[in-house]
């Protein structure tokens, strides 16, 4: 634990001190209004950029939720394997995946996976 | 205490030595990546720079590096700023959970390491896009973060499976259960299977949509320049060096200390170019498709297949 959190100190000095001298020895010009105004194709940005998006994005999100907290909950399945009784492991594993995988199905049968219509 | 001292000092410089290693890795796979891709198309690529093209991406740094870096006014700056030195600092800390026999750390719980590393490597991308106030990269980061995590879900599940087998979360088992036979042989659909989910994790074309550039610029970077484009770019080549090391350690079986490793990883790394020289990109609903109905389903099939054939393996005291 000691020595991770040295080598992630480590990385992120390295990371920052490339970000810092690319920010010195970068060619330096006068700043002004157009350029540094969003990039939208030489026009004049049209409206906040900050804009509501398709649901879509949402609701996959939401079902990723779903199936990364099974998977949190599956991860302990593999190291206790050695100290629990063998019916009960596989039964409750196999009892759970099922769950799983027909809800997945269920979900595709009820158009919840549908990117458009 | 003084020999303690030593050894934190050996194990910096040993981190140290690693991290030089990938960076310069990471340039010479950008030069590699150049080469096949002019080849694919019959022309000779850089070849010009140094001995055959071979300070190619050393010149390309420095040009990199010396480039105007733009201050957006629009952007939440400081934001703006720092996500690029996240996302670099995330694909280069996932490198400590190579299991060298010697040296680094090499921890048990390596695996579960990684998986943070890539759930958290979404952020960084999301941020970049958010922060730089510009519709294009808003929209790229969007699309880029819907399809990482769609993808993550089956590529957690595919490893769980091996996991499993192995009842452990150390990379250093895979290397050893692997001796006789690679679990690319033992289980070529989920390979394969693991291999999209890395070009979709890592927005590799076919499922660049990141930034596909006919529709959307540069997709999360269009705002990006000098420094901040060129640790986005450092973190995204590092991060498909390490998914190809990965991919050797999981499927191709062999320790990084023997040179067949390194010789696999490479040709794993060709692949990713070579799949780019050659397919054309996805559309965004079927790539969302092919995870969610196709690759969610055989992962979590071959999870229970591989619960039984543990538990097989245990009852017949294999």
């Amino acid at each position: 634990m000691f020595t991770l959190t040295l080598f992630s100190l480590l990385t992120i000095i390295v990371c920052y001190i490339v970000m810092t001298l690319a920010s010195v020895i970068s060619k330096k010009t006068i700043t002004d209004r157009e350029k540094n105004s969003p990039y939208e194709c030489g026009f004049d940005p049209k409206g906040s950029a900050r804009f509501p998006f398709s649901l879509r994005f949402f609701l996959i999100a939401v079902i990723f939720l779903i199936f990364d907290v099974e998977i949190t909950l599956l991860l302990p399945l593999a190291s206790i394997f050695n100290v629990t009784n063998l019916f009960s492991w596989l039964s409750t594993g196999t009892l759970f995946l099922l769950i799983l995988l027909i809800g997945l199905y269920y979900e595709w049968a009820q158009g919840a996976l549908e990117w458009s219509k | 205490m003084l020999s303690n001292c030593f050894m934190l000092l050996v194990e910096i410089v040993n981190y140290l030595v690693l991290m030089i290693c990938v960076l310069v890795g990471v340039a010479f796979v950008t030069l590699l990546e150049r080469k096949i891709l002019g080849y694919i198309q019959i022309r000779k690529g850089p070849n010009k720079v140094g001995y055959m093209g071979l300070l190619q991406p050393f010149s390309d740094a420095v040009k990199l590096f010396t480039k105007e870096q733009t201050m957006p006014i629009m952007s939440n700056f400081v934001v703006y700023y720092l996500c690029p030195v996240l996302s670099l600092f995330l694909s280069l800390l996932v490198w400590s959970v190579m299991p060298y026999d010697v040296g680094l750390v090499s921890f048990n719980m390596s695996i579960l390491f990684f998986f943070c590393c890539l759930g958290m490597g979404v952020y960084s991308v999301m941020v970049a896009g958010w922060a730089s106030n510009c519709k294009y990269s808003l929209l790229g980061s969007l699309r880029s973060v819907a399809q990482t995590i769609s993808y993550e879900v089956s590529l957690a599940l595919i490893l769980l499976s091996f996991i499993m087998l192995l009842g452990g979360f150390s990379l250093e088992l895979f290397v050893k259960y692997q001796c006789y036979s690679w679990f690319m042989f033992m289980s070529l659909p989920l390979s394969m299977v693991w291999f999209a989910s890395c070009l979709a994790e890592t927005n590799r074309t076919p499922f660049d949509f990141a930034e596909g550039e006919s529709e959307l610029v540069s997709g999360f970077n269009t705002e990006y320049s000098s420094g901040g484009f060129a640790l986005i770019f450092m973190a995204e080549y590092s991060s498909i060096l390490f998914m190809s090391v990965l991919f050797v350690i999981v499927f191709l079986g062999s320790s990084p200390c023997s040179i067949s490793f390194y010789l696999k990883s490479m040709l794993v790394a060709f692949i990713f170019v070579w799949v780019r020289g050659t397919l054309p990109r996805l559309r965004y609903d079927k790539l969302m498709y092919l995870a969610w109905k196709s690759f969610l389903p055989v992962s979590i099939n071959y999870l229970i297949l591989f619960m039984g054939v543990k538990s097989l393996c245990f009852v017949l005291n294999l």
